[in-house]
């Protein structure tokens, strides 16, 4: 039976605290802190960190699709599927597809995804998620939205979750919308958008699902339903006859935030981290409408249910210290621009290197094994031509060789660059990179390297994309 | 294959004053070395029998060669623009030299120019080479940082002494170029002053970082020959070496960071053509890339002036200062006279000239005798070195 074969969540290692916003317009704090995506970060590249994760035990070859889901889509007209399956290292013969404009946009993919298994129409879909919405400044948005991904393989066998039954409802009403021209979220009467709104309908589906498939409140180990804020979360789980102690997954509004498409699919994976063999979980989401979804959790959870993959997110993590910094990190604030780039942006260059550079390919050598990045068809050991294997390096972890910090070629938001030399664990190969997501002080040779894909630079009137080395992220430790 | 030796000599050199030259272009630049090399060797424009014309910068030139015909009228003969990265200057010294030796020409111009001040920033730029993403906000101090910290690791130097040793070169070459009057910096500094001066690519700081300036330099190169009826001091080439690694060695597994295959073939190609077996007593002067003050330091130990690991000591004792046993960049160096990175390879060669002629323009920093000297440029990430030794004495 099709269903969930694996999951894996990406949260920017970046938190504002609500309370920085709150001091910089002198009004009221929601609480808690936001995750921010960095820099260098957006819904592509953290779907590309998210699947990451949940590719770790999946063979390649059992995916021959990949969805992405967001509404805050890098490109309007380009498809941002085939740039994160590229990435990912797919095989080119794959369905890719976005799906957009909607906040139910992560539920309706991994729906169909799943009915795409089912059907035999397709073998293994990787599905992702990811959003990093902006709220007005000085809005509530701005403090309760936050930015994330998720994504979930979708195959046959070793599934660690069904999908037992769904139900969806639509609701065509302009509570929340932006326009091709906003860079905001823009709303209606908040108590409106509220009651008539979220919770009417997701108490409506909801209630509706259960009777038809007989199922109560105490039949369910957890209801996993994305939140407006914390009361009328609370108030629609137990409308619904949960025990909001026990039975709810917390919304992490106090840790994250609403991070959009991905909010009800990273509160699921969170959901998994903690579910045994047996387990019933009421999923929901919210948008023109509602998903609701029954799963159940098999036998095959105990294979990842130490991973805590949610949990090493919640607790790496970076203070931005200032307002102004984010603001500035998310382009809603010009500082002074740096030197002019000696670069050359290409559209024919980077199709040409997308292996090396997007793939993240190197090339190991058939006489004598030596590897090296960018792909070398001249071996620069042995200088056998022609004579390689491409090797996958985005996946292998690696150690600082040397590096410097450099305060000449940063931003002036960002001023010092992290520039590496990276062995990599796979033939000792040498990557030539920077390092994000770090603090530069606290950088040292030798020290434990992943790769992340990031957003580089704009050039050419396009986005150009390149990995970087950052610390490994395992929560702390 | 033949050695360079004693083939061809050097009749004439000129080179402008090195600085933010913000009054010149590179056409003022280009005459004003040129003209101080062919007053230094008795001849005008007309004798010029072929050029090679060294600028990195090409879309501030107008491209080609232009430069050198425009500027200097040197209307129907050939003239060929080359650029090698920083060694640049040394490239047009070198081909002007096999041209000579060849037998085509008899007489001709090496010139090297560079107007970095009209690019808008101080710096060379950010990101490097042909590719959209590879070298992204790569700069040239965060390049030669990394070969720092990773002498450090390797010698298990830690950060403070390896910057404390590091301010010495610093120290060192800023007061041979207070001497030197066509140098950009003529001030003293002090090592305190070195270590504590802001951060430019950790951990190299504001004194570890060579400057950015303007600068030309030009060469009169004549067969050995006939180099008597142009001056009873001429300078003859001993040897010239010169040597790639690959585009990106960093990405070579293996890769030291410490050694550079490029450094140790080119300087043991000119030795080997000059007839030097032992660099480090045989060398009276030696000019080298100091682009940062490691670099410096990575030179001594890569060309055997040091051995592996050792330059420290010898940076101590003041192996490498005026009154040491082998002076190192006695006119400031790069650090003091800014990197324009056309003319640098021909500055330099224009400072171990004048020494060997007794000629330093400060009789202060005049290093007695004189009888052999290197020059050398390091270029590009670094990819490419290039040494040229010369000397007073044929044989």
């Amino acid at each position: 039976m099709a269903g969930i074969t694996s999951y894996g969540v990406f949260i920017p290692i970046y938190r504002l605290s609500r309370d920085t916003i709150a001091q910089a317009w002198g009004r009221g704090s929601l609480g808690g802190e936001r995750s921010v995506a960095n820099n260098d970060e957006d819904s592509i590249t953290m779907a590309v960190n998210a699947a990451f994760e949940c590719l770790e035990e999946i063979d390649r070859q059992s995916i021959d699709g990949l969805f992405f889901a967001t509404t805050t889509s890098p490109y309007i007209e380009k498809q941002c599927s085939a740039l994160v399956a590229t990435a990912l290292d797919l095989g080119d013969e794959i369905i890719t597809s976005d799906y957009t404009n909607c906040l139910r946009a992560g539920t309706t993919a991994l729906t169909l995804a799943v009915d795409a298994v089912a059907s035999g129409s397709a073998k293994g879909i990787v599905v992702t998620a990811a959003d990093c919405r902006l709220g007005y400044p000085r809005s509530d948005f701005e403090q309760l939205f936050g930015d994330g991904a998720a994504a979930f393989t979708i195959g046959n066998s070793q599934v660690m979750a069904t999908i037992e039954a769904r139900y969806s409802l639509v609701n065509e009403m302009t509570d929340l919308w932006r326009l091709p021209s906003d860079t905001f979220v823009q709303t209606w009467e908040s108590r409106w958008v509220r009651d008539e709104g979220y919770s009417a309908h997701m108490y409506k589906a909801a209630s509706a699902l259960m009777k038809r498939v007989g199922l109560e409140a105490k039949d369910f180990s957890k209801v996993v339903f994305p939140a407006l804020d914390a009361r009328s979360h609370r108030q629609l789980a137990q409308r619904l006859g949960f025990d909001v102690k026990t039975q709810v997954q917390d919304p992490m509004l106090t840790t994250i935030g609403n991070t959009g498409v991905a909010y009800p699919l990273i509160m699921l994976a969170s959901a998994l981290d903690e579910a045994k063999p047996g387990d019933k979980i009421l999923l929901g989401a919210y948008g023109d409408g509602a998903d609701i979804l029954i799963l159940r959790v098999t036998e095959e959870i105990e294979r990842v249910r130490s991973k805590q993959r949610v949990n090493k997110y919640l607790a790496s993590k970076l203070t931005i210290p200032s307002y102004e910094r984010y603001l500035s990190y998310r382009g809603l604030l010009e500082t002074v621009p740096g030197e002019t780039f000696r670069l050359f942006p290409s559209a024919t260059v980077s199709w040409r290197e997308r292996n090396s550079a997007i793939r993240f390919h190197g090339s190991r050598c058939k006489r004598c094994g030596t590897v090296a990045h960018p792909i070398q068809r001249v071996c620069p050991n042995c200088r056998a031509k022609d004579e390689f294997d491409e090797v996958r390096l985005s996946d292998k972890p690696g150690k600082v060789f040397t590096f410097s910090l450099d305060n000449l070629a940063g931003r002036s938001d960002d001023p010092t660059i992290v520039q590496t030399v990276v062995e990599s664990e796979l033939g000792s190969a040498r990557i030539y990179c920077l390092m994000t997501d770090c603090i530069p002080l606290e950088v040292k040779i030798g020290m434990p390297v992943e790769m992340t894909f990031r957003w580089l630079y704009d050039g050419a009137g396009f986005h150009n994309y390149y990995w970087k080395c950052r610390p490994i992220r395992n929560g702390g430790a | 294959m033949e050695s360079i030796k004693d083939k061809v000599a050097i009749v004439g050199m000129g080179c402008t004053r090195f600085g933010e030259r913000w009054d010149v272009g590179l056409n003022d630049l280009a005459i004003e070395a040129a003209y101080e090399a062919y007053e230094d060797a008795g001849i005008g424009p007309e004798d010029i029998q072929s050029c090679w014309f060294g600028t990195v910068y090409n879309p501030l030139t107008g491209g080609g060669a232009t430069v050198a015909a425009d500027a200097l009228k040197l209307h129907g003969i050939p003239i060929t623009r080359v650029e090698d990265w920083c060694i640049t200057g040394h490239e047009a010294l070198r081909d002007a030299c096999l041209a000579v030796a060849s037998g085509m020409y008899d007489i001709v111009l090496a010139l090297g120019v560079e107007k970095l001040k009209d690019t808008g920033f101080p710096g060379l730029g950010t990101g490097r080479g042909m590719y959209p993403v590879y070298e992204a906000r790569r700069t040239a101090p965060g390049s030669f940082a990394l070969m720092a910290n990773r002498y450090f690791h390797e010698y298990g130097i830690s950060p403070e002494e390896g910057k404390r040793i590091l301010a010495k070169i610093a120290v060192k070459n800023h007061h041979n170029g207070s001497m030197c009057p066509k140098a950009m910096f003529h001030n003293e500094i002090t090592e305190e002053q070195v270590i504590n001066a802001p951060i430019i690519a950790w951990p190299l700081g504001l004194f570890d970082c060579c400057g950015n300036s303007d600068g030309a330099a030009a060469a009169i190169i004549v067969r050995s020959d006939m180099a008597k009826k142009f001056r009873h001091d001429p300078v003859y080439v001993k040897g010239l070496g010169l040597a790639y690694d690959s585009m990106l060695p960093h990405n070579r597994p293996g890769f030291s960071w410490t050694r550079f295959e490029s450094l140790i073939s080119s300087s043991q190609q000119a030795y080997q053509q000059a007839g030097i077996t032992n660099p480090r007593e045989e060398l009276d002067i030696a000019i080298v890339h100091d682009c940062f003050s490691i670099t410096e330091l990575i030179i001594y130990e890569n060309f055997g002036f040091s051995p592996w690991g050792h330059a420290k000591e010898d940076i101590e004792s003041g192996f490498f200062n005026l009154d040491g046993g082998l002076p190192v960049n006695t006119d400031g160096g790069l650090k003091c006279f800014g990197h324009p990175i056309g003319a640098s390879g021909l500055r330099m060669t224009y400072e171990v000239y004048k020494q060997i002629q007794g000629k330093a323009d400060t009789p202060a920093r005049q290093v007695k005798d004189v009888k052999l000297g290197l020059s050398h440029t390091f270029g590009g990430p670094p990819v490419v070195s290039a040494v040229a030794i010369i000397g007073r004495d044929i044989g």
